[in-house]
């Protein structure tokens, strides 16, 4: 396998920069300061000293013996990103991409968020590294993450619902994507995924793999090997090539990654691009995207507005194509369950995001071996997602 | 559409057709208005918005009302190049069931009443959805002259540049934003062809122009190295502003304000009049000053 992305930013036929002319020279500039900063030892040094103070990494990888044990197959690990600052993966990019902002000489930050994950990560960052902050989020979304958009304006950031369209994360992508391009010199896009234009994807993922360059280093400590499986959820896509990423030429290592199945795929409403989109191009690139006959981007459905999304991240779509990476996805209520599953089993209350990775393991574990190992990335914990389950059950808080 | 070449075949003007080099409705129409001394008048309506039979109407008031070229916008679900006006006449023109297959078969009809240079604006997935090749195709075969696709760059641009060629037709033209630089200045005058389309702010459609003076200056720039003509879009929504770009540009797009303009009077009874109105006063500050008449003077024989 070549270098991916190439100098063009494609994976394969995906990625590109989709971009109006307005953006252009700002993700040229980002490209030669990210390029830059990666060879810069100061930057990695900085980035590493954050990732360990303020963040709290190396995250552990748990071995989740009691779910081992129900499951009765494989042996079990949980990379805990749900231990990170913030509570979710989410913080790893935004610090690489607030130094980077710094580095730009840019003063303001915006960003989208769908769950608030990604939301409370920028906003969390724009504090520490005093930065101006707005965050775009569908109105939607903001209500079933009410307590994530407080967190944003405590951490003294502006929170923007937006109320176009399906009032999700797609229009709240769209809307700061207008936003960079009104005040592009002083504002740098600080986008949460592996989506968007060149070279977001690739910066994004390489911020990311921190996850699985740690979880490598720790199997091997633990058990000498290397798993036979991992498995991670896939909304935009970023914790889950963030895991796979440094494992992906080890043949030997299966890799799952789960899409949100909504209602279940024969009922249309879900998020699995895989099962039901085609290619095309939305917010800069292109890649696997839920939409009908004429190219209209379809609605999506899921109990996780995470995964809320109806593209995937272009590098998802090569390993798709090519066979890399088995894609598969989990229903509401298969994620419910698991939440509950793991809740109780091992006193780890997941995001309904990572649940949906949750309930790939309850159907893969029991099938292999129990010499077999299978890490399940953990992605963000679920105390953001207590107030709709409560609501969803009836019960008053 | 053999009556339409010879409109322009006609007369004085074939010699500045051949200055550009080809032979596509909108140079020839850019080279006729530059022989007058006119500059073109170029509205941009959501085809589809309120219903694509009102779209027709649409283009024949604006040509009657003196516009030279005309821009389609192709509803999108997710626009991120326009402000809240487009989006919502993308959105009224998706309710009633528009397609780019559709507007095509509009593009159709039209082309058997009026010969007025055609340009689709549309998102990359549009195109894509239909095919590449099948798209340039089908916008030959209805009678499209130019396409606009405001998040395909040059560089992304080879599939829809060879599949043009193979199917003489539709014309690329790609924007230039003040943030262009040199190196894109070049790339773009390389790759665009009937015009220019210049971008006069830093934004999304429907905001507000601040700088004249930097936009006439860009616009000037460009002039001296390309022969191709200059258009100027984004937040251009009075008869003064049009006027005042007219006086360096070598065409006026008015989208929004006309857009706006749409959505709230469509069912007027004198809206289409009203259109054409609104039209005949742009253009009117288009013309050559020394001429304070008709909007639209018959080209000579």
């Amino acid at each position: 396998m070549g270098i991916i992305p190439n100098k063009h930013g494609r994976f394969g036929q995906f990625g590109g920069k989709y971009a109006p002319e307005i953006l252009i020279p700002a993700i040229h500039e980002l490209e030669q300061a990210y390029r830059a900063a990666k060879e810069s030892r100061p930057f990695q040094q900085e980035l590493r000293d954050c990732l360990k103070q303020y963040v709290g990494r190396p995250t552990s990888l748990f071995f989740a013996e009691r779910l081992t044990k129900t499951l009765g197959g494989a042996k079990i690990y949980l990379k805990r990103e749900d231990l990170c600052h913030t509570g979710a993966h989410k913080i790893n990019n935004t610090v690489g991409q607030a130094l980077l902002t710094r580095r730009m000489k840019k003063t303001r930050i915006i960003a989208e968020t769908g769950a608030g994950q990604h939301g409370v990560a920028v906003a969390t960052v724009a504090a520490m590294f005093g930065l101006e902050a707005e965050i775009y989020m569908g109105t939607d979304d903001m209500e079933r993450q009410a307590l994530n958009v407080f967190r944003m304006r405590l951490l003294g950031s502006k929170v923007t619902g937006v109320n176009s369209g399906s009032r999700t994360l797609k229009d709240a992508i769209s809307e700061a994507m207008r936003d960079w391009t009104t005040n592009v010199s002083t504002t740098h896009y600080l986008l949460g995924s592996v989506l968007g234009p060149h070279p977001y994807p690739m910066m994004v993922r390489d911020f990311q793999s921190v996850i699985g360059r740690e979880t490598r280093k720790q199997i091997l400590a633990l058990e000498g090997r290397l798993p036979h499986c991992l498995i991670a959820c896939v909304g935009g896509g970023s914790n889950s090539i963030g895991l796979f990423y440094p494992f992906v030429k080890d043949s030997q290592v299966q890799m799952v990654g789960v899409e949100a199945g909504g209602y279940g795929i024969g009922s249309g409403k879900h998020a699995a691009r895989f099962a039901g989109g085609k290619p095309g191009v939305l917010h800069g690139t292109m890649t696997y995207l839920l939409q009908d006959a004429d190219g209209q981007v379809n609605p999506t459905h899921s109990v996780s507005a995470g995964l809320d999304y109806p593209a995937v991240g272009p590098e998802h779509s090569y390993y798709h194509d090519t066979g890399r990476i088995r894609y598969t996805s989990a229903t509401d209520a298969e994620a419910l369950a698991a939440f509950d599953l793991l809740a109780k089993e091992e006193g780890i209350i997941p995001a309904l995001e990572s649940a949906h990775a949750v309930a790939e393991v309850v159907k893969l574990a029991p099938t292999m071996k129990k010499s077999h190992i299978l890490i399940m990335n953990l992605s963000g914990r679920g105390d953001k997602d207590v107030q709709q389950l409560a609501k969803m059950r009836g019960i008053p808080l | 559409m053999p009556q339409c070449l010879e409109k322009y075949r006609r007369g004085r003007h074939l010699a500045s057709v051949k200055s550009f080099g080809m032979s596509n409705r909108i140079q020839a129409t850019f080279a006729q208005l530059h022989s007058k001394g006119e500059k073109a008048l170029i509205p941009y309506i959501m085809a589809g918005d309120p219903t694509l039979a009102m779209t027709e109407s649409l283009v024949l008031a604006l040509e009657q009302g003196g516009a030279d070229l005309i821009e389609l916008g192709v509803p999108f679900s997710d626009p991120i190049a326009d402000g809240p006006v487009i989006q919502q006449a993308s959105e009224r023109a998706l309710h009633s069931g528009t397609t780019l297959k559709k507007i095509l078969a509009t593009v159709t009809i039209l082309r058997k009443k009026t010969c007025i240079p055609l340009i689709l604006m549309a998102y990359y997935n549009s195109l894509m959805a239909m095919g590449i090749k099948d798209f340039c195709a089908n916008a030959v075969q209805a009678g499209v002259d130019g396409v606009i696709v405001p998040d395909l760059p040059p560089e992304e641009s080879d599939l829809l540049y060879h599949a043009a060629q193979s199917a003489g037709g539709p014309v690329s033209i790609f924007l230039l934003a003040p943030t262009s630089t040199a190196e894109r200045r070049r790339a773009v005058i390389q790759r665009s062809h009937g015009f220019i389309y210049y971008v006069s702010l830093t934004g999304i459609t429907g905001s507000k122009m601040t700088d004249l003076s930097c936009v006439r200056q860009s616009v000037q720039q460009l002039q001296r190295t390309s022969r191709k003509p200059v258009a100027v879009g984004f937040g251009i929504a009075t008869a003064k502003q049009a006027r005042e770009v007219g006086q360096f540009s070598d065409g006026v797009i008015i989208g929004s304000a006309l857009v706006r303009h749409i959505g709230e009077h469509h069912s007027a009874p004198t809206f289409l009049t009203d259109i054409q109105g609104m039209a005949q006063k742009w253009k009117s500050v288009l013309l050559p000053v020394t001429v304070k008449s008709s909007p639209r003077r018959k080209p000579k024989t």
